[in-house]
């Protein structure tokens, strides 16, 4: 039953299968095991950074091509949602009709992209939807009547997700729960669906023949798979799990913004877990979502520490203020692809299996 | 590749672009403003471009980092024109010659050395694997970029033009402003300069041939690394002379400049055809013009302007207007 489920893809590695399984449980329990808003901030975050991660390893670590648009779908999902809100009012249907737009746009818009510039190789993809990426997130910053511009826009959803909805009189194992614990609930099976869904698709005779793509193209066009079709199949699929992840982002945080979610940083941080969990592997986006999001949430805590205890000596504190950590972690990321190819998934799956 | 002439037909993109705008902007004045603005700007561009593209055709890496080169001219342009106030601040230009051109070597010399190690740290053990090559060399990016912002901090740093740069000559009605055709001029040497070295010395032919036939050219005894080695520096390097043009066009440089100016270089060399020097000059001079004529009729779609211009050139040609590597 649970092969199924899994798809048959099962952690092969007793210790992978152990972290997996605690990240599961703290995930479903947060709101029980981690009082407090920021912790619950984090949980809800990575839940939706490994739909997004996830969505982007099928394209990066299944089928091999580079894209810096990801991002860009991120942002079209989160819009629709705010936009839809903000002009319909809070309404389920706004709902429906926002996350229903959102889509739609980022499967015309990702196959149109897919169409016209994955016949060429992966650097020219990677170079294109960079450019377009950027054009995208001009283009939401300067309609403003529309997204709100640099402003961003602050929406309200149904009752039943809002933080003054309060279903019980008293608190249910000491929490009291409210629209926003709805919410994180209603966005861990999101998740869960989402990953599983994943995991399916990798698992199927489809994500085989993306496989074969990405270690020969040649080949795979040769035994008469249309590699064209696959790789725009590939791109359009992860952008679709990338709009979904920008829905659960702004259905959260009841605000979306260009930095919030069109940021480049952003796809800075999409491309550190993905290698950092392990290319290729659905759950080295759990993983890495999990380490990265705890890292970012308290990394900046830890440098201002540093910088403080290293006040006398020259530059060192320059290097170790908490402004400075994406240098820590670009630092980490070239390390990471130098040393670490496989990620922590890989890492551990190859352990196990040279164990007799 | 058998044929000995030349393929004009995309020479004449960048005469018919212009003609093509001049309709559309009505008055003549504005237009040759406009024009000499745009060229100014590809120019520069193609100084940033050039160096970016031989690095692709020769050794068939796409180094994302190559914005940092950028960013770093520009930042040492800052120091050392802020530390030559007395010859900037006068009007008379040869004075202010005396601050610039040493001003452009140092930063030539500073990006060319951080070339040197980039190549060595983050280039080097990815040769060949592309996937690792793109996320690595944008590695290296962020950490340059960073390093930036620990040495000059992070906030906009102001890039005056010196003095007798300022300012417009008056042709008729059209005033065309003179750092735009110094630019110009600094563009024209850099491209004459390249295209002299590539088709008329043995270096150039070295590497000419090395673009075409990588094994070939190894086989016969030259040792294409070391080869390779130089140009990444000389890219960088001209990266570098570009910041410090980019910085004085802009009059003022920040830490991001260098991932900004990077969307603007592959646009130029996706439609130049990668490893193409000529292709790269007409990329550059084609994105230069458009981004001026619609920031002028439709300033809300100036970065699509050049999007749209890639497509464009794209359905036409595939492979960009020069395709140089036949692999």
């Amino acid at each position: 039953m649970l092969s199924r489920l899994l798809s048959h893809d099962l952690p092969r590695s007793k210790l992978l299968a152990a972290i997996l399984i605690a990240i599961v449980l703290g995930l479903a329990f947060a709101p029980f095991l981690f009082p407090g808003v920021k912790a619950l901030n984090v949980a809800a975050k990575v839940l939706i950074f490994v739909v997004l991660v996830a969505g982007f390893d099928l394209l990066l670590g299944y089928t091999g091509i580079v894209s810096f648009a990801h991002t860009m779908f991120f942002g079209i999902g989160a819009y629709g949602v705010a936009i839809a809100s903000t002009r319909m009012g809070p309404s389920w249907g706004a709902l429906a009709v926002g996350i229903g737009g959102a889509l739609v746009l980022s499967l015309l818009l990702s196959l149109a992209i897919g169409l016209f510039s994955l016949r060429v190789r992966a650097i020219f993809f990677a170079m294109i939807t960079l450019a377009v990426a950027a054009a995208f997130q001009t283009l939401a910053s300067q309609l403003s009547d529309f997204t709100g511009g640099e402003d961003g826009l602050t929406f309200k959803l149904p009752e039943l997700l809002s933080p003054s909805f309060e279903p019980f009189e008293t608190e249910v194992f000491g929490v009291l729960i409210d629209g926003k614990i709805i919410t994180y609930y209603a966005l861990f099976v999101v998740a869960v669906v989402l990953v599983l869904a994943l995991l399916r698709i990798v698992n199927s005779p489809f994500g085989r023949v993306l496989q074969a793509i990405r270690e020969n193209e040649f080949r795979a066009e040769a035994i008469g798979y249309r590699v064209v079709v696959y790789r725009t199949l590939s791109s359009v699929l992860s952008a679709l799990f990338a709009c979904a992840a920008g829905a659960m982002l702004a259905i959260w945080l009841r605000y979306n913004g260009p930095d919030t979610s069109l940021s480049f940083e952003i796809m800075m941080d999409v491309l550190l877990i993905v290698v950092i969990g392990g290319m290729g592997t659905i759950y080295g986006a759990v993983i890495g979502s999990v380490l990265f999001l705890i890292a970012q949430s308290y990394l900046q805590d830890l440098l201002r520490l540093g910088s403080e205890a290293t006040a006398g000596i020259p530059l060192l504190p320059a290097l170790l203020s908490p402004d400075r950590w994406l240098l820590w972690l670009g630092l980490l990321f070239v390390l990471s692809v130098y040393y670490f190819p496989t990620g922590v998934v890989g890492r551990l799956r190859s352990r196990a299996a040279a164990k007799p | 590749m058998t044929t000995r002439h030349i393929d004009f037909k995309p020479l004449l993109l960048v005469p018919a672009l212009a003609l093509l705008a001049l309709p559309l902007i009505g008055s003549g004045s504005t237009w040759l403003t406009l024009t000499v603005a745009g060229l100014a700007m590809g120019m520069i561009i193609f100084i940033i471009a050039s160096g970016l593209t031989l690095v692709f055709g020769l050794m068939d890496v796409l180094n994302f980092g190559h914005g940092v080169f950028i960013a770093l001219g520009a930042f040492v342009a800052t120091s050392v024109l802020g530390a030559m106030g007395d010859y900037t601040g006068s009007g008379d230009i040869w004075r202010n010659l005396v601050a610039v051109v040493p001003a452009m070597i140092i930063a030539m010399l500073v990006a060319g050395a951080l070339g040197l190690a980039f190549e060595r740290f983050i280039v080097r053990p990815v040769y060949g694997q592309h996937l690792k090559q793109i996320l690595i060399t944008m590695g290296g990016m962020i950490i340059g970029e960073e390093l930036i912002k620990v040495i000059w901090g992070p906030q906009q740093i102001p890039l005056p033009l010196p003095g007798g740069m300022r300012g417009a000559w008056l042709i008729g009605d059209a005033a065309v402003e003179k750092y735009r055709v110094v630019a110009v001029i600094v563009g024209a040497v850099v491209f004459a300069a390249l295209a002299w070295t590539l088709s008329r010395t043995k270096v150039g032919l070295l590497i000419r041939a090395g673009v075409q036939d990588r094994e070939m050219v190894e086989s016969l005894g030259y040792r294409i690394r070391r080869l390779f080695v130089g140009v990444f520096v000389v890219g960088s390097a001209l990266a570098g002379l570009g910041g410090v043009m980019w910085g004085l066009y802009q009059q003022n440089v920040v830490p991001q400049m260098g991932a900004q100016v990077n969307i603007l270089i592959f646009i130029v060399i996706i439609i130049g055809g990668l490893g193409s020097t000529t292709g790269a000059l007409i990329g550059a001079l084609l994105v230069g013009l458009m981004a001026n004529y619609t920031g002028f009729l439709a300033p809300k779609v100036a970065l699509f302007s050049n999007i749209a211009l890639m497509v464009a050139v794209l359905l036409w040609r595939p492979q960009g207007v020069y395709p140089v590597a036949n692999r």
